[in-house]
Formats: structure tokens, sequence, C-alpha cells
């Protein structure tokens, strides 16, 4: 099947108007898990906001899957409250919740049709018969999977299956989807195109709140408006994905989001008015953006492979040298890996000099006090 | 790789060893389990000088006593297999669906009803609800009671019952295994979708488990109307089944050829059970 877009439809964009107004934010007030004495969520406070995409990101074991099943009502908490809009869901079984769900590996009811499996929610809720028809046929257009209402799942690729796994939980109009790894099932290239997707489907119903579970950084910062990253049962960062990414405030979020070089620096001269500080790598005078460093402090200075040159740009007033380790070509980039100063530097260039460096030559890098940030050296989390 | 063929190489046509591995397990069928049939049936379609004896036939299978113990066979059967796929039903979901501790012991423990001798549940029975057992007993001085009140383990529902106790475990085994391969994903998609449990049940994992009710239906079906042990056991007045009346003619009156006749209609009624079972699993894919 070609990557058919998904299409809003005007049922959804109703809808969107319909989903704002019932007041779709989700708020965790405290929420702890816990299996026994196996704390897996420690007290968790975070705000969903109304039409927002908080992705949840973090290794296995982080908390994260656990924090979208208190939500959906599979994980009850041990403390804390869950609120959905004006209502306290804590107490609430799974179907009465008013959510949408979808999962890693579909979960479609496979002896149901395509569009039996998308009527499903509607029929349990007692929806009329006309409602139920028309609503599967927008969600089914809304995932441009029209054509296949008569098919069975086993008579569909994975792509497809998931498309229809989102039009079954958006049949039901639902304030809150839960996204749980829902593209993990899928091969690499299917996976790029139904983020862009899933993306477009969210421009195309604006007031949807989506708690979106993953462990695929991509994922992350290609949908969500903002970020929150596990680790251990907490959450160790949370903010708007750009800010989190460029300005991220732990080396656990530099590391887990993105890839990221970072230097371990001294702060020669505290942050300014203008949010830069002055630090000295080796011999190396840098200047990143900080937060509240003074002189004296030992930091981090992160700068994703990306913004470090080969060659200097007028705003790259950064100039470190290192020593060239390896070279890796991948076509549309080329990963270089330097020592500097005894710290490895990865660089991902687009372009490059016709003759490129033999390992062991010394190179400069460049690169933009904006494009760096300095994050305390101690905190893991 | 080259394809070239080497000229003057012998050729050697080789005999294909498998083939024949054919025969022990033919022979051995034949003589354990296709002669004695055939010996059964010749014994019931030919008199003693070898003619077809169709009036015999006839009169066996309009008699009252066979015509009876075909209406018990069925009665019986049908009413066990109902009871054990109902009770077996429950019990599985209970044990699949419903966490409590100890639910692993509690398969097991049903499980082992598979091991014990039919006739065991029925001697167990006569001591719990006989004319001298525990409850009539109980009752009877509780209530002051000349005359055991419970009287039912001695009728046609005595045998059913027994019969469900023994049987379910052949229900409940299958159904465990079906919902073990059920995707909890599809249960949970379902209850954030509104589903309430009995919907979740009849919708999506009944239609997933349909393969296993039908291969341990059909399997309690074959089981009940061959069941022997426990009719014979429990002596119902009037409670003679199809393989009982075989008995009863073959042993105790030395009819053989009624015996024979009766054991084909058995037969032909096993494998007709049997063939709807495959056509039925085969269509569903069990």
């Amino acid at each position: 099947m070609s990557a058919a877009a998904f299409t809003g439809t005007s049922v959804m964009d109703i809808d969107a108007a319909k989903i704002r107004g019932a007041g779709s934010n989700v708020h965790f007030d405290k929420v702890s898990v816990a299996y026994g004495a196996h704390v897996v969520l420690h007290p968790l406070t975070l705000d969903i906001a109304p039409g927002e995409i908080l992705a949840m990101i973090g290794p296995s074991g982080s908390g994260k899957t656990t924090a979208l099943r208190a939500v959906a009502g599979f994980v009850r908490p041990v403390s804390g409250r869950i609120r959905i809009g004006a209502t306290d869901v804590t107490d609430l079984p799974p179907y009465e919740r008013g959510l949408g769900m979808v999962v890693q590996n579909y979960a479609l009811f496979p002896h149901m049709r395509v569009e039996d499996n998308v009527a499903f929610g509607l029929r349990a809720q007692g929806a009329e018969k006309a409602l139920i028809a028309e609503r599967v046929k927008d969600a089914l257009g809304t995932v441009g999977m029209a054509t296949f209402a008569r098919r069975y799942p086993r008579e569909l690729s994975g792509g497809q299956q998931q498309r229809v796994a989102i039009a079954r939980a958006l049949a039901v109009r639902p304030r809150v989807l839960l996204l749980d790894e829902p593209l993990s099932a899928l091969d690499a290239q299917i996976r790029r195109n139904m983020v862009e997707e899933i993306a477009r489907l969210h421009r195309s119903l604006p007031g949807l709140t989506i708690l979106y579970v993953t462990h695929d950084q991509t994922e992350a910062l290609t949908l969500a408006d903002k970020i929150a990253i596990m680790r251990d049962g907490r959450v160790c960062s949370h903010g708007p994905t750009t800010e989190l990414y460029r300005r991220p405030p732990n080396r656990f979020t530099a590391e887990f989001l993105g890839r990221a070089n970072l230097l371990p620096v001294t702060v020669a001269e505290a942050v300014g008015s203008k949010g830069f500080a002055t630090a000295r790598h080796g011999d190396a005078v840098l200047t990143g953006a900080g937060r509240d460093e003074k002189a004296g402090d030992r930091s981090l200075l992160c700068i994703r492979p990306q913004h470090l040159s080969l060659t200097a740009e007028s705003q790259h007033t950064n100039r470190i040298v290192g020593t060239l380790r390896e070279v890796h070509w991948q076509g549309e980039l080329t990963h270089l890996v330097l020592d500097v100063g005894g710290t490895p530097v990865r660089v991902s260039a687009t372009k490059l000099p016709i003759a490129l460096p033999e390992p062991g030559a010394q190179l400069p890098l460049f690169f933009a006090p904006a494009d760096t940030s300095l994050l305390p050296e101690d905190a893991g989390v | 790789m080259s394809d070239a063929v080497a000229i003057g190489s012998p050729v050697t046509i080789r005999r294909e060893p498998g083939k024949f591995w054919i025969v022990p397990p033919a022979a051995l069928l034949a003589l354990l389990f296709f002669y004695p049939l055939a010996l059964i049936a010749r014994q019931a379609f030919l008199d003693d000088s070898g003619v077809a004896n169709a009036a015999e036939i006839f009169r066996v299978l309009h008699s009252r006593f066979f015509l009876n113990a075909l209406v018990n066979t069925v009665t019986i059967s049908i009413a066990a297999t109902a009871g054990c796929l109902i009770v077996g039903l429950v019990l599985a979901l209970i044990l699949a669906f419903v966490p409590f501790p100890g639910s692993g012991f509690i398969a097991r423990l049903i499980d082992t009803f598979i091991a014990l001798p039919t006739f065991l549940v029925t001697l167990a029975f006569t001591f719990l609800y006989g004319s001298a057992g525990m409850l009539n007993t109980g009752l009877m001085e509780a209530f002051s009671l000349p005359l055991p009140p419970v009287d039912f383990l001695y009728s046609t529902w005595g045998v059913v019952l027994a019969e469900v106790t023994v049987y379910t475990p052949f229900i409940l085994r299958p159904l465990l295994a079906a919902f073990s391969l059920v995707d909890r994903g599809q249960i949970e998609a379902a209850s954030v979708l509104g589903a309430r449990p009995f919907r979740i049940v009849r919708q999506v994992i009944l239609p997933a488990a349909i393969p296993a009710l039908i291969a341990g239906g059909s399997l309690c079906l074959l089981l009940t109307v061959n069941e022997f042990g426990i009719v014979l056991f429990i002596g119902a007045k009037g409670v003679i089944t199809l393989p009982l009346l075989i008995y009863g003619k073959a042993i105790q009156e030395s009819a053989y050829q009624v015996a024979c006749i009766i054991a084909v209609i058995n037969i032909a009624l096993s494998l007709g059970l049997f063939g709807l079972y495959r056509f039925a699993a085969g269509r569903l894919g069990a």
C-alpha cells in the first residue's frame, strides 16, 4: 500500500471542537505506582494541556508505560490522583474514562472485519446504527483506509493494521488518545511515514490530547509539543520539545534526546545578561549558553554533532582542535569522530572537503555559542 | 556451480526407502483395529452360514430396548457435554482472567481428574449424594425425615452430573490453552473503547476460544457417547445406554449378533461425531 496521508474530514473537525469543550487535559497529581515493595513510578506530577502531544520517552523500565497504563486504568496508583478534564478518573474503570488507545501490536480483533473493529467502541457505547456507519466511514477516511473496510486484519500489512487501530481509537471521539509505542512493530521506512502521518492527523484534530509513549527519540522529536524524559520511575526532565533538545537540563537528557558531545569545561566568567558564560576546555576559551553558572564551576558544554563544522562561518566564534580518529560515510551524512583533549567528539557533516582528511589529522572544529548549552557536570538526572 | 554433466559417470536409480515405513504401522493397525472391527461387522450383518441377515438388523433397530438406549445415550451425552461446556467455560474464564493467588494450583488440581478412573468420581458421589450418603444422612437427621430426600443420583441426571464432573477438565484444558493465547492488548483495547467485561467475554474472548470449545466439546461428546463405567457404577434404574446395552447383550444374554449390531451403530455414531468435529475444526481452524 502507498503511504497515503491521513486526511482530516469535516466530521472530525467538528469533533475537535467538541473535544476541546469537554476538557481533555490530563493531570497527574503525585501519582505513584508500586508492585509490592517495588516502586515503578515515583510520585509523578505532570500536566498535559488540551490538544497537546506529550511524548514520554525513556529506556526500558523507566516507568513511561506504567504512567500511560495508569491513565488508561489498567494500573492502580498506590497514591495520587489522575484527572482528565474536570473528572477524577483514578477510581473509574477503563471503560468509563472516555479514552482511545493504540498499542504496539495493534490489538485488532482478528475475527472482525476492519469496519467492525472500528465500530466496536461505538457499539459498546450503544451508539445508533446510522451514527456508527457515519463515524466508521469518517475514521477510516481519516487514516486513508476507507477502501479496506471489508477486509480482515490478517489481510492487511503492519502499517495498514496500525492505521485501522488508530481509526478504531478515533471513532469513539476520545478525550485523550493514548499511544503506547505504536510504531515499534513497523519497519524503519513505514515508521518514518507513519510518524509524519500522525503529525498530519494531529494537525487535522488540533483538540485531541495525545500521550505518546516511545523509546524512539526521533518519533518524540517529530511529534511532541512537549517531552517528558523518564528514568528509574521518575521524570528527569520535562519541557517543550525544542527547548529540551537545545537546552537539556542534565546529562541524561542531553544524551538520550539526540546525540550530544559533552565537553568538560571550567566556567571562567559567569553567565552574563545575554545568557552566555565563558568557559575553558584545555587551552580553548569557549562561550556557551548557560543558566546560573558561576566562575570556577565545573560544567559540561553540550554541542550537538550537526552544530560542529569543519569550516568557520561568521557566527562560529568557538574553535576547538581535535585529532581525527574515525570517518563513517553514510550517504547523506558523514560522521567523524575526533579526540578533543581526551574527549571523543562526533561531527555530523553534510559537506566535506573534496579531499577527505585521513585519521590522525589535526582538524579545527567551529561552532556557534547559541548552539551550545552548559549543564552541571555532576547532575546525572 | 556448473551445470555440466560428467560424461560416462554412472547413473544410479535410488529407491526411496521412506515409502516402506507405511507397512509396519499399517499392519499393526490392521491386526489390532481393523480386523476385530471387521469381525464385529461380519457378526452383525451375516448369520452363521454367511448370509446377510437384514431381518435381524431391522428387528434390533426397531426394538424398544435399542431405541431407549439410543435416546438415553444421546440425551446423556448432549446434556453432559453442555454441562461440561458451561462449567468448563466459567472455570476457565475465572482461572485465566481473574487474578487470584493459587489459580495455577486450582487448574492443576482440576487437571488431576483426567488421571483418575471414571468410576472413582461415581463412588465419591455415592458417598456424597447416595441414599446413605452424607447429604441424605445430614438432611434426614436435621429434619427428622423418614426417607432420603435426595435421590437424583440414581437417575439420568445423576449420570449427567457424574459425567460433567469427570469430563469438564477435557474442556477446561484446551480453553485455558486458548485463553493463554488471547492477546491481552485486545482485551485492554476493548475495555478502553468502552466495552464492559461481559461484552469483552462475548465479543473478544469467546470468538478466540471457539476452536478450543469445539475441540473440547467434540471430545466430550465422543467420550460421553461411549461412557460405560459411570453408567454401570451408578446403576441408575432404567438408564441403559448403548455401551451398557452391548455389555448386557454380549455378556449377560450371550446374544452376540444383537450386541454386534448395536456396536456397529455405536461405532457409526462415534465416527459420525468425529467426522463432524473434524469438519467443524477444519472450518474454524482448530
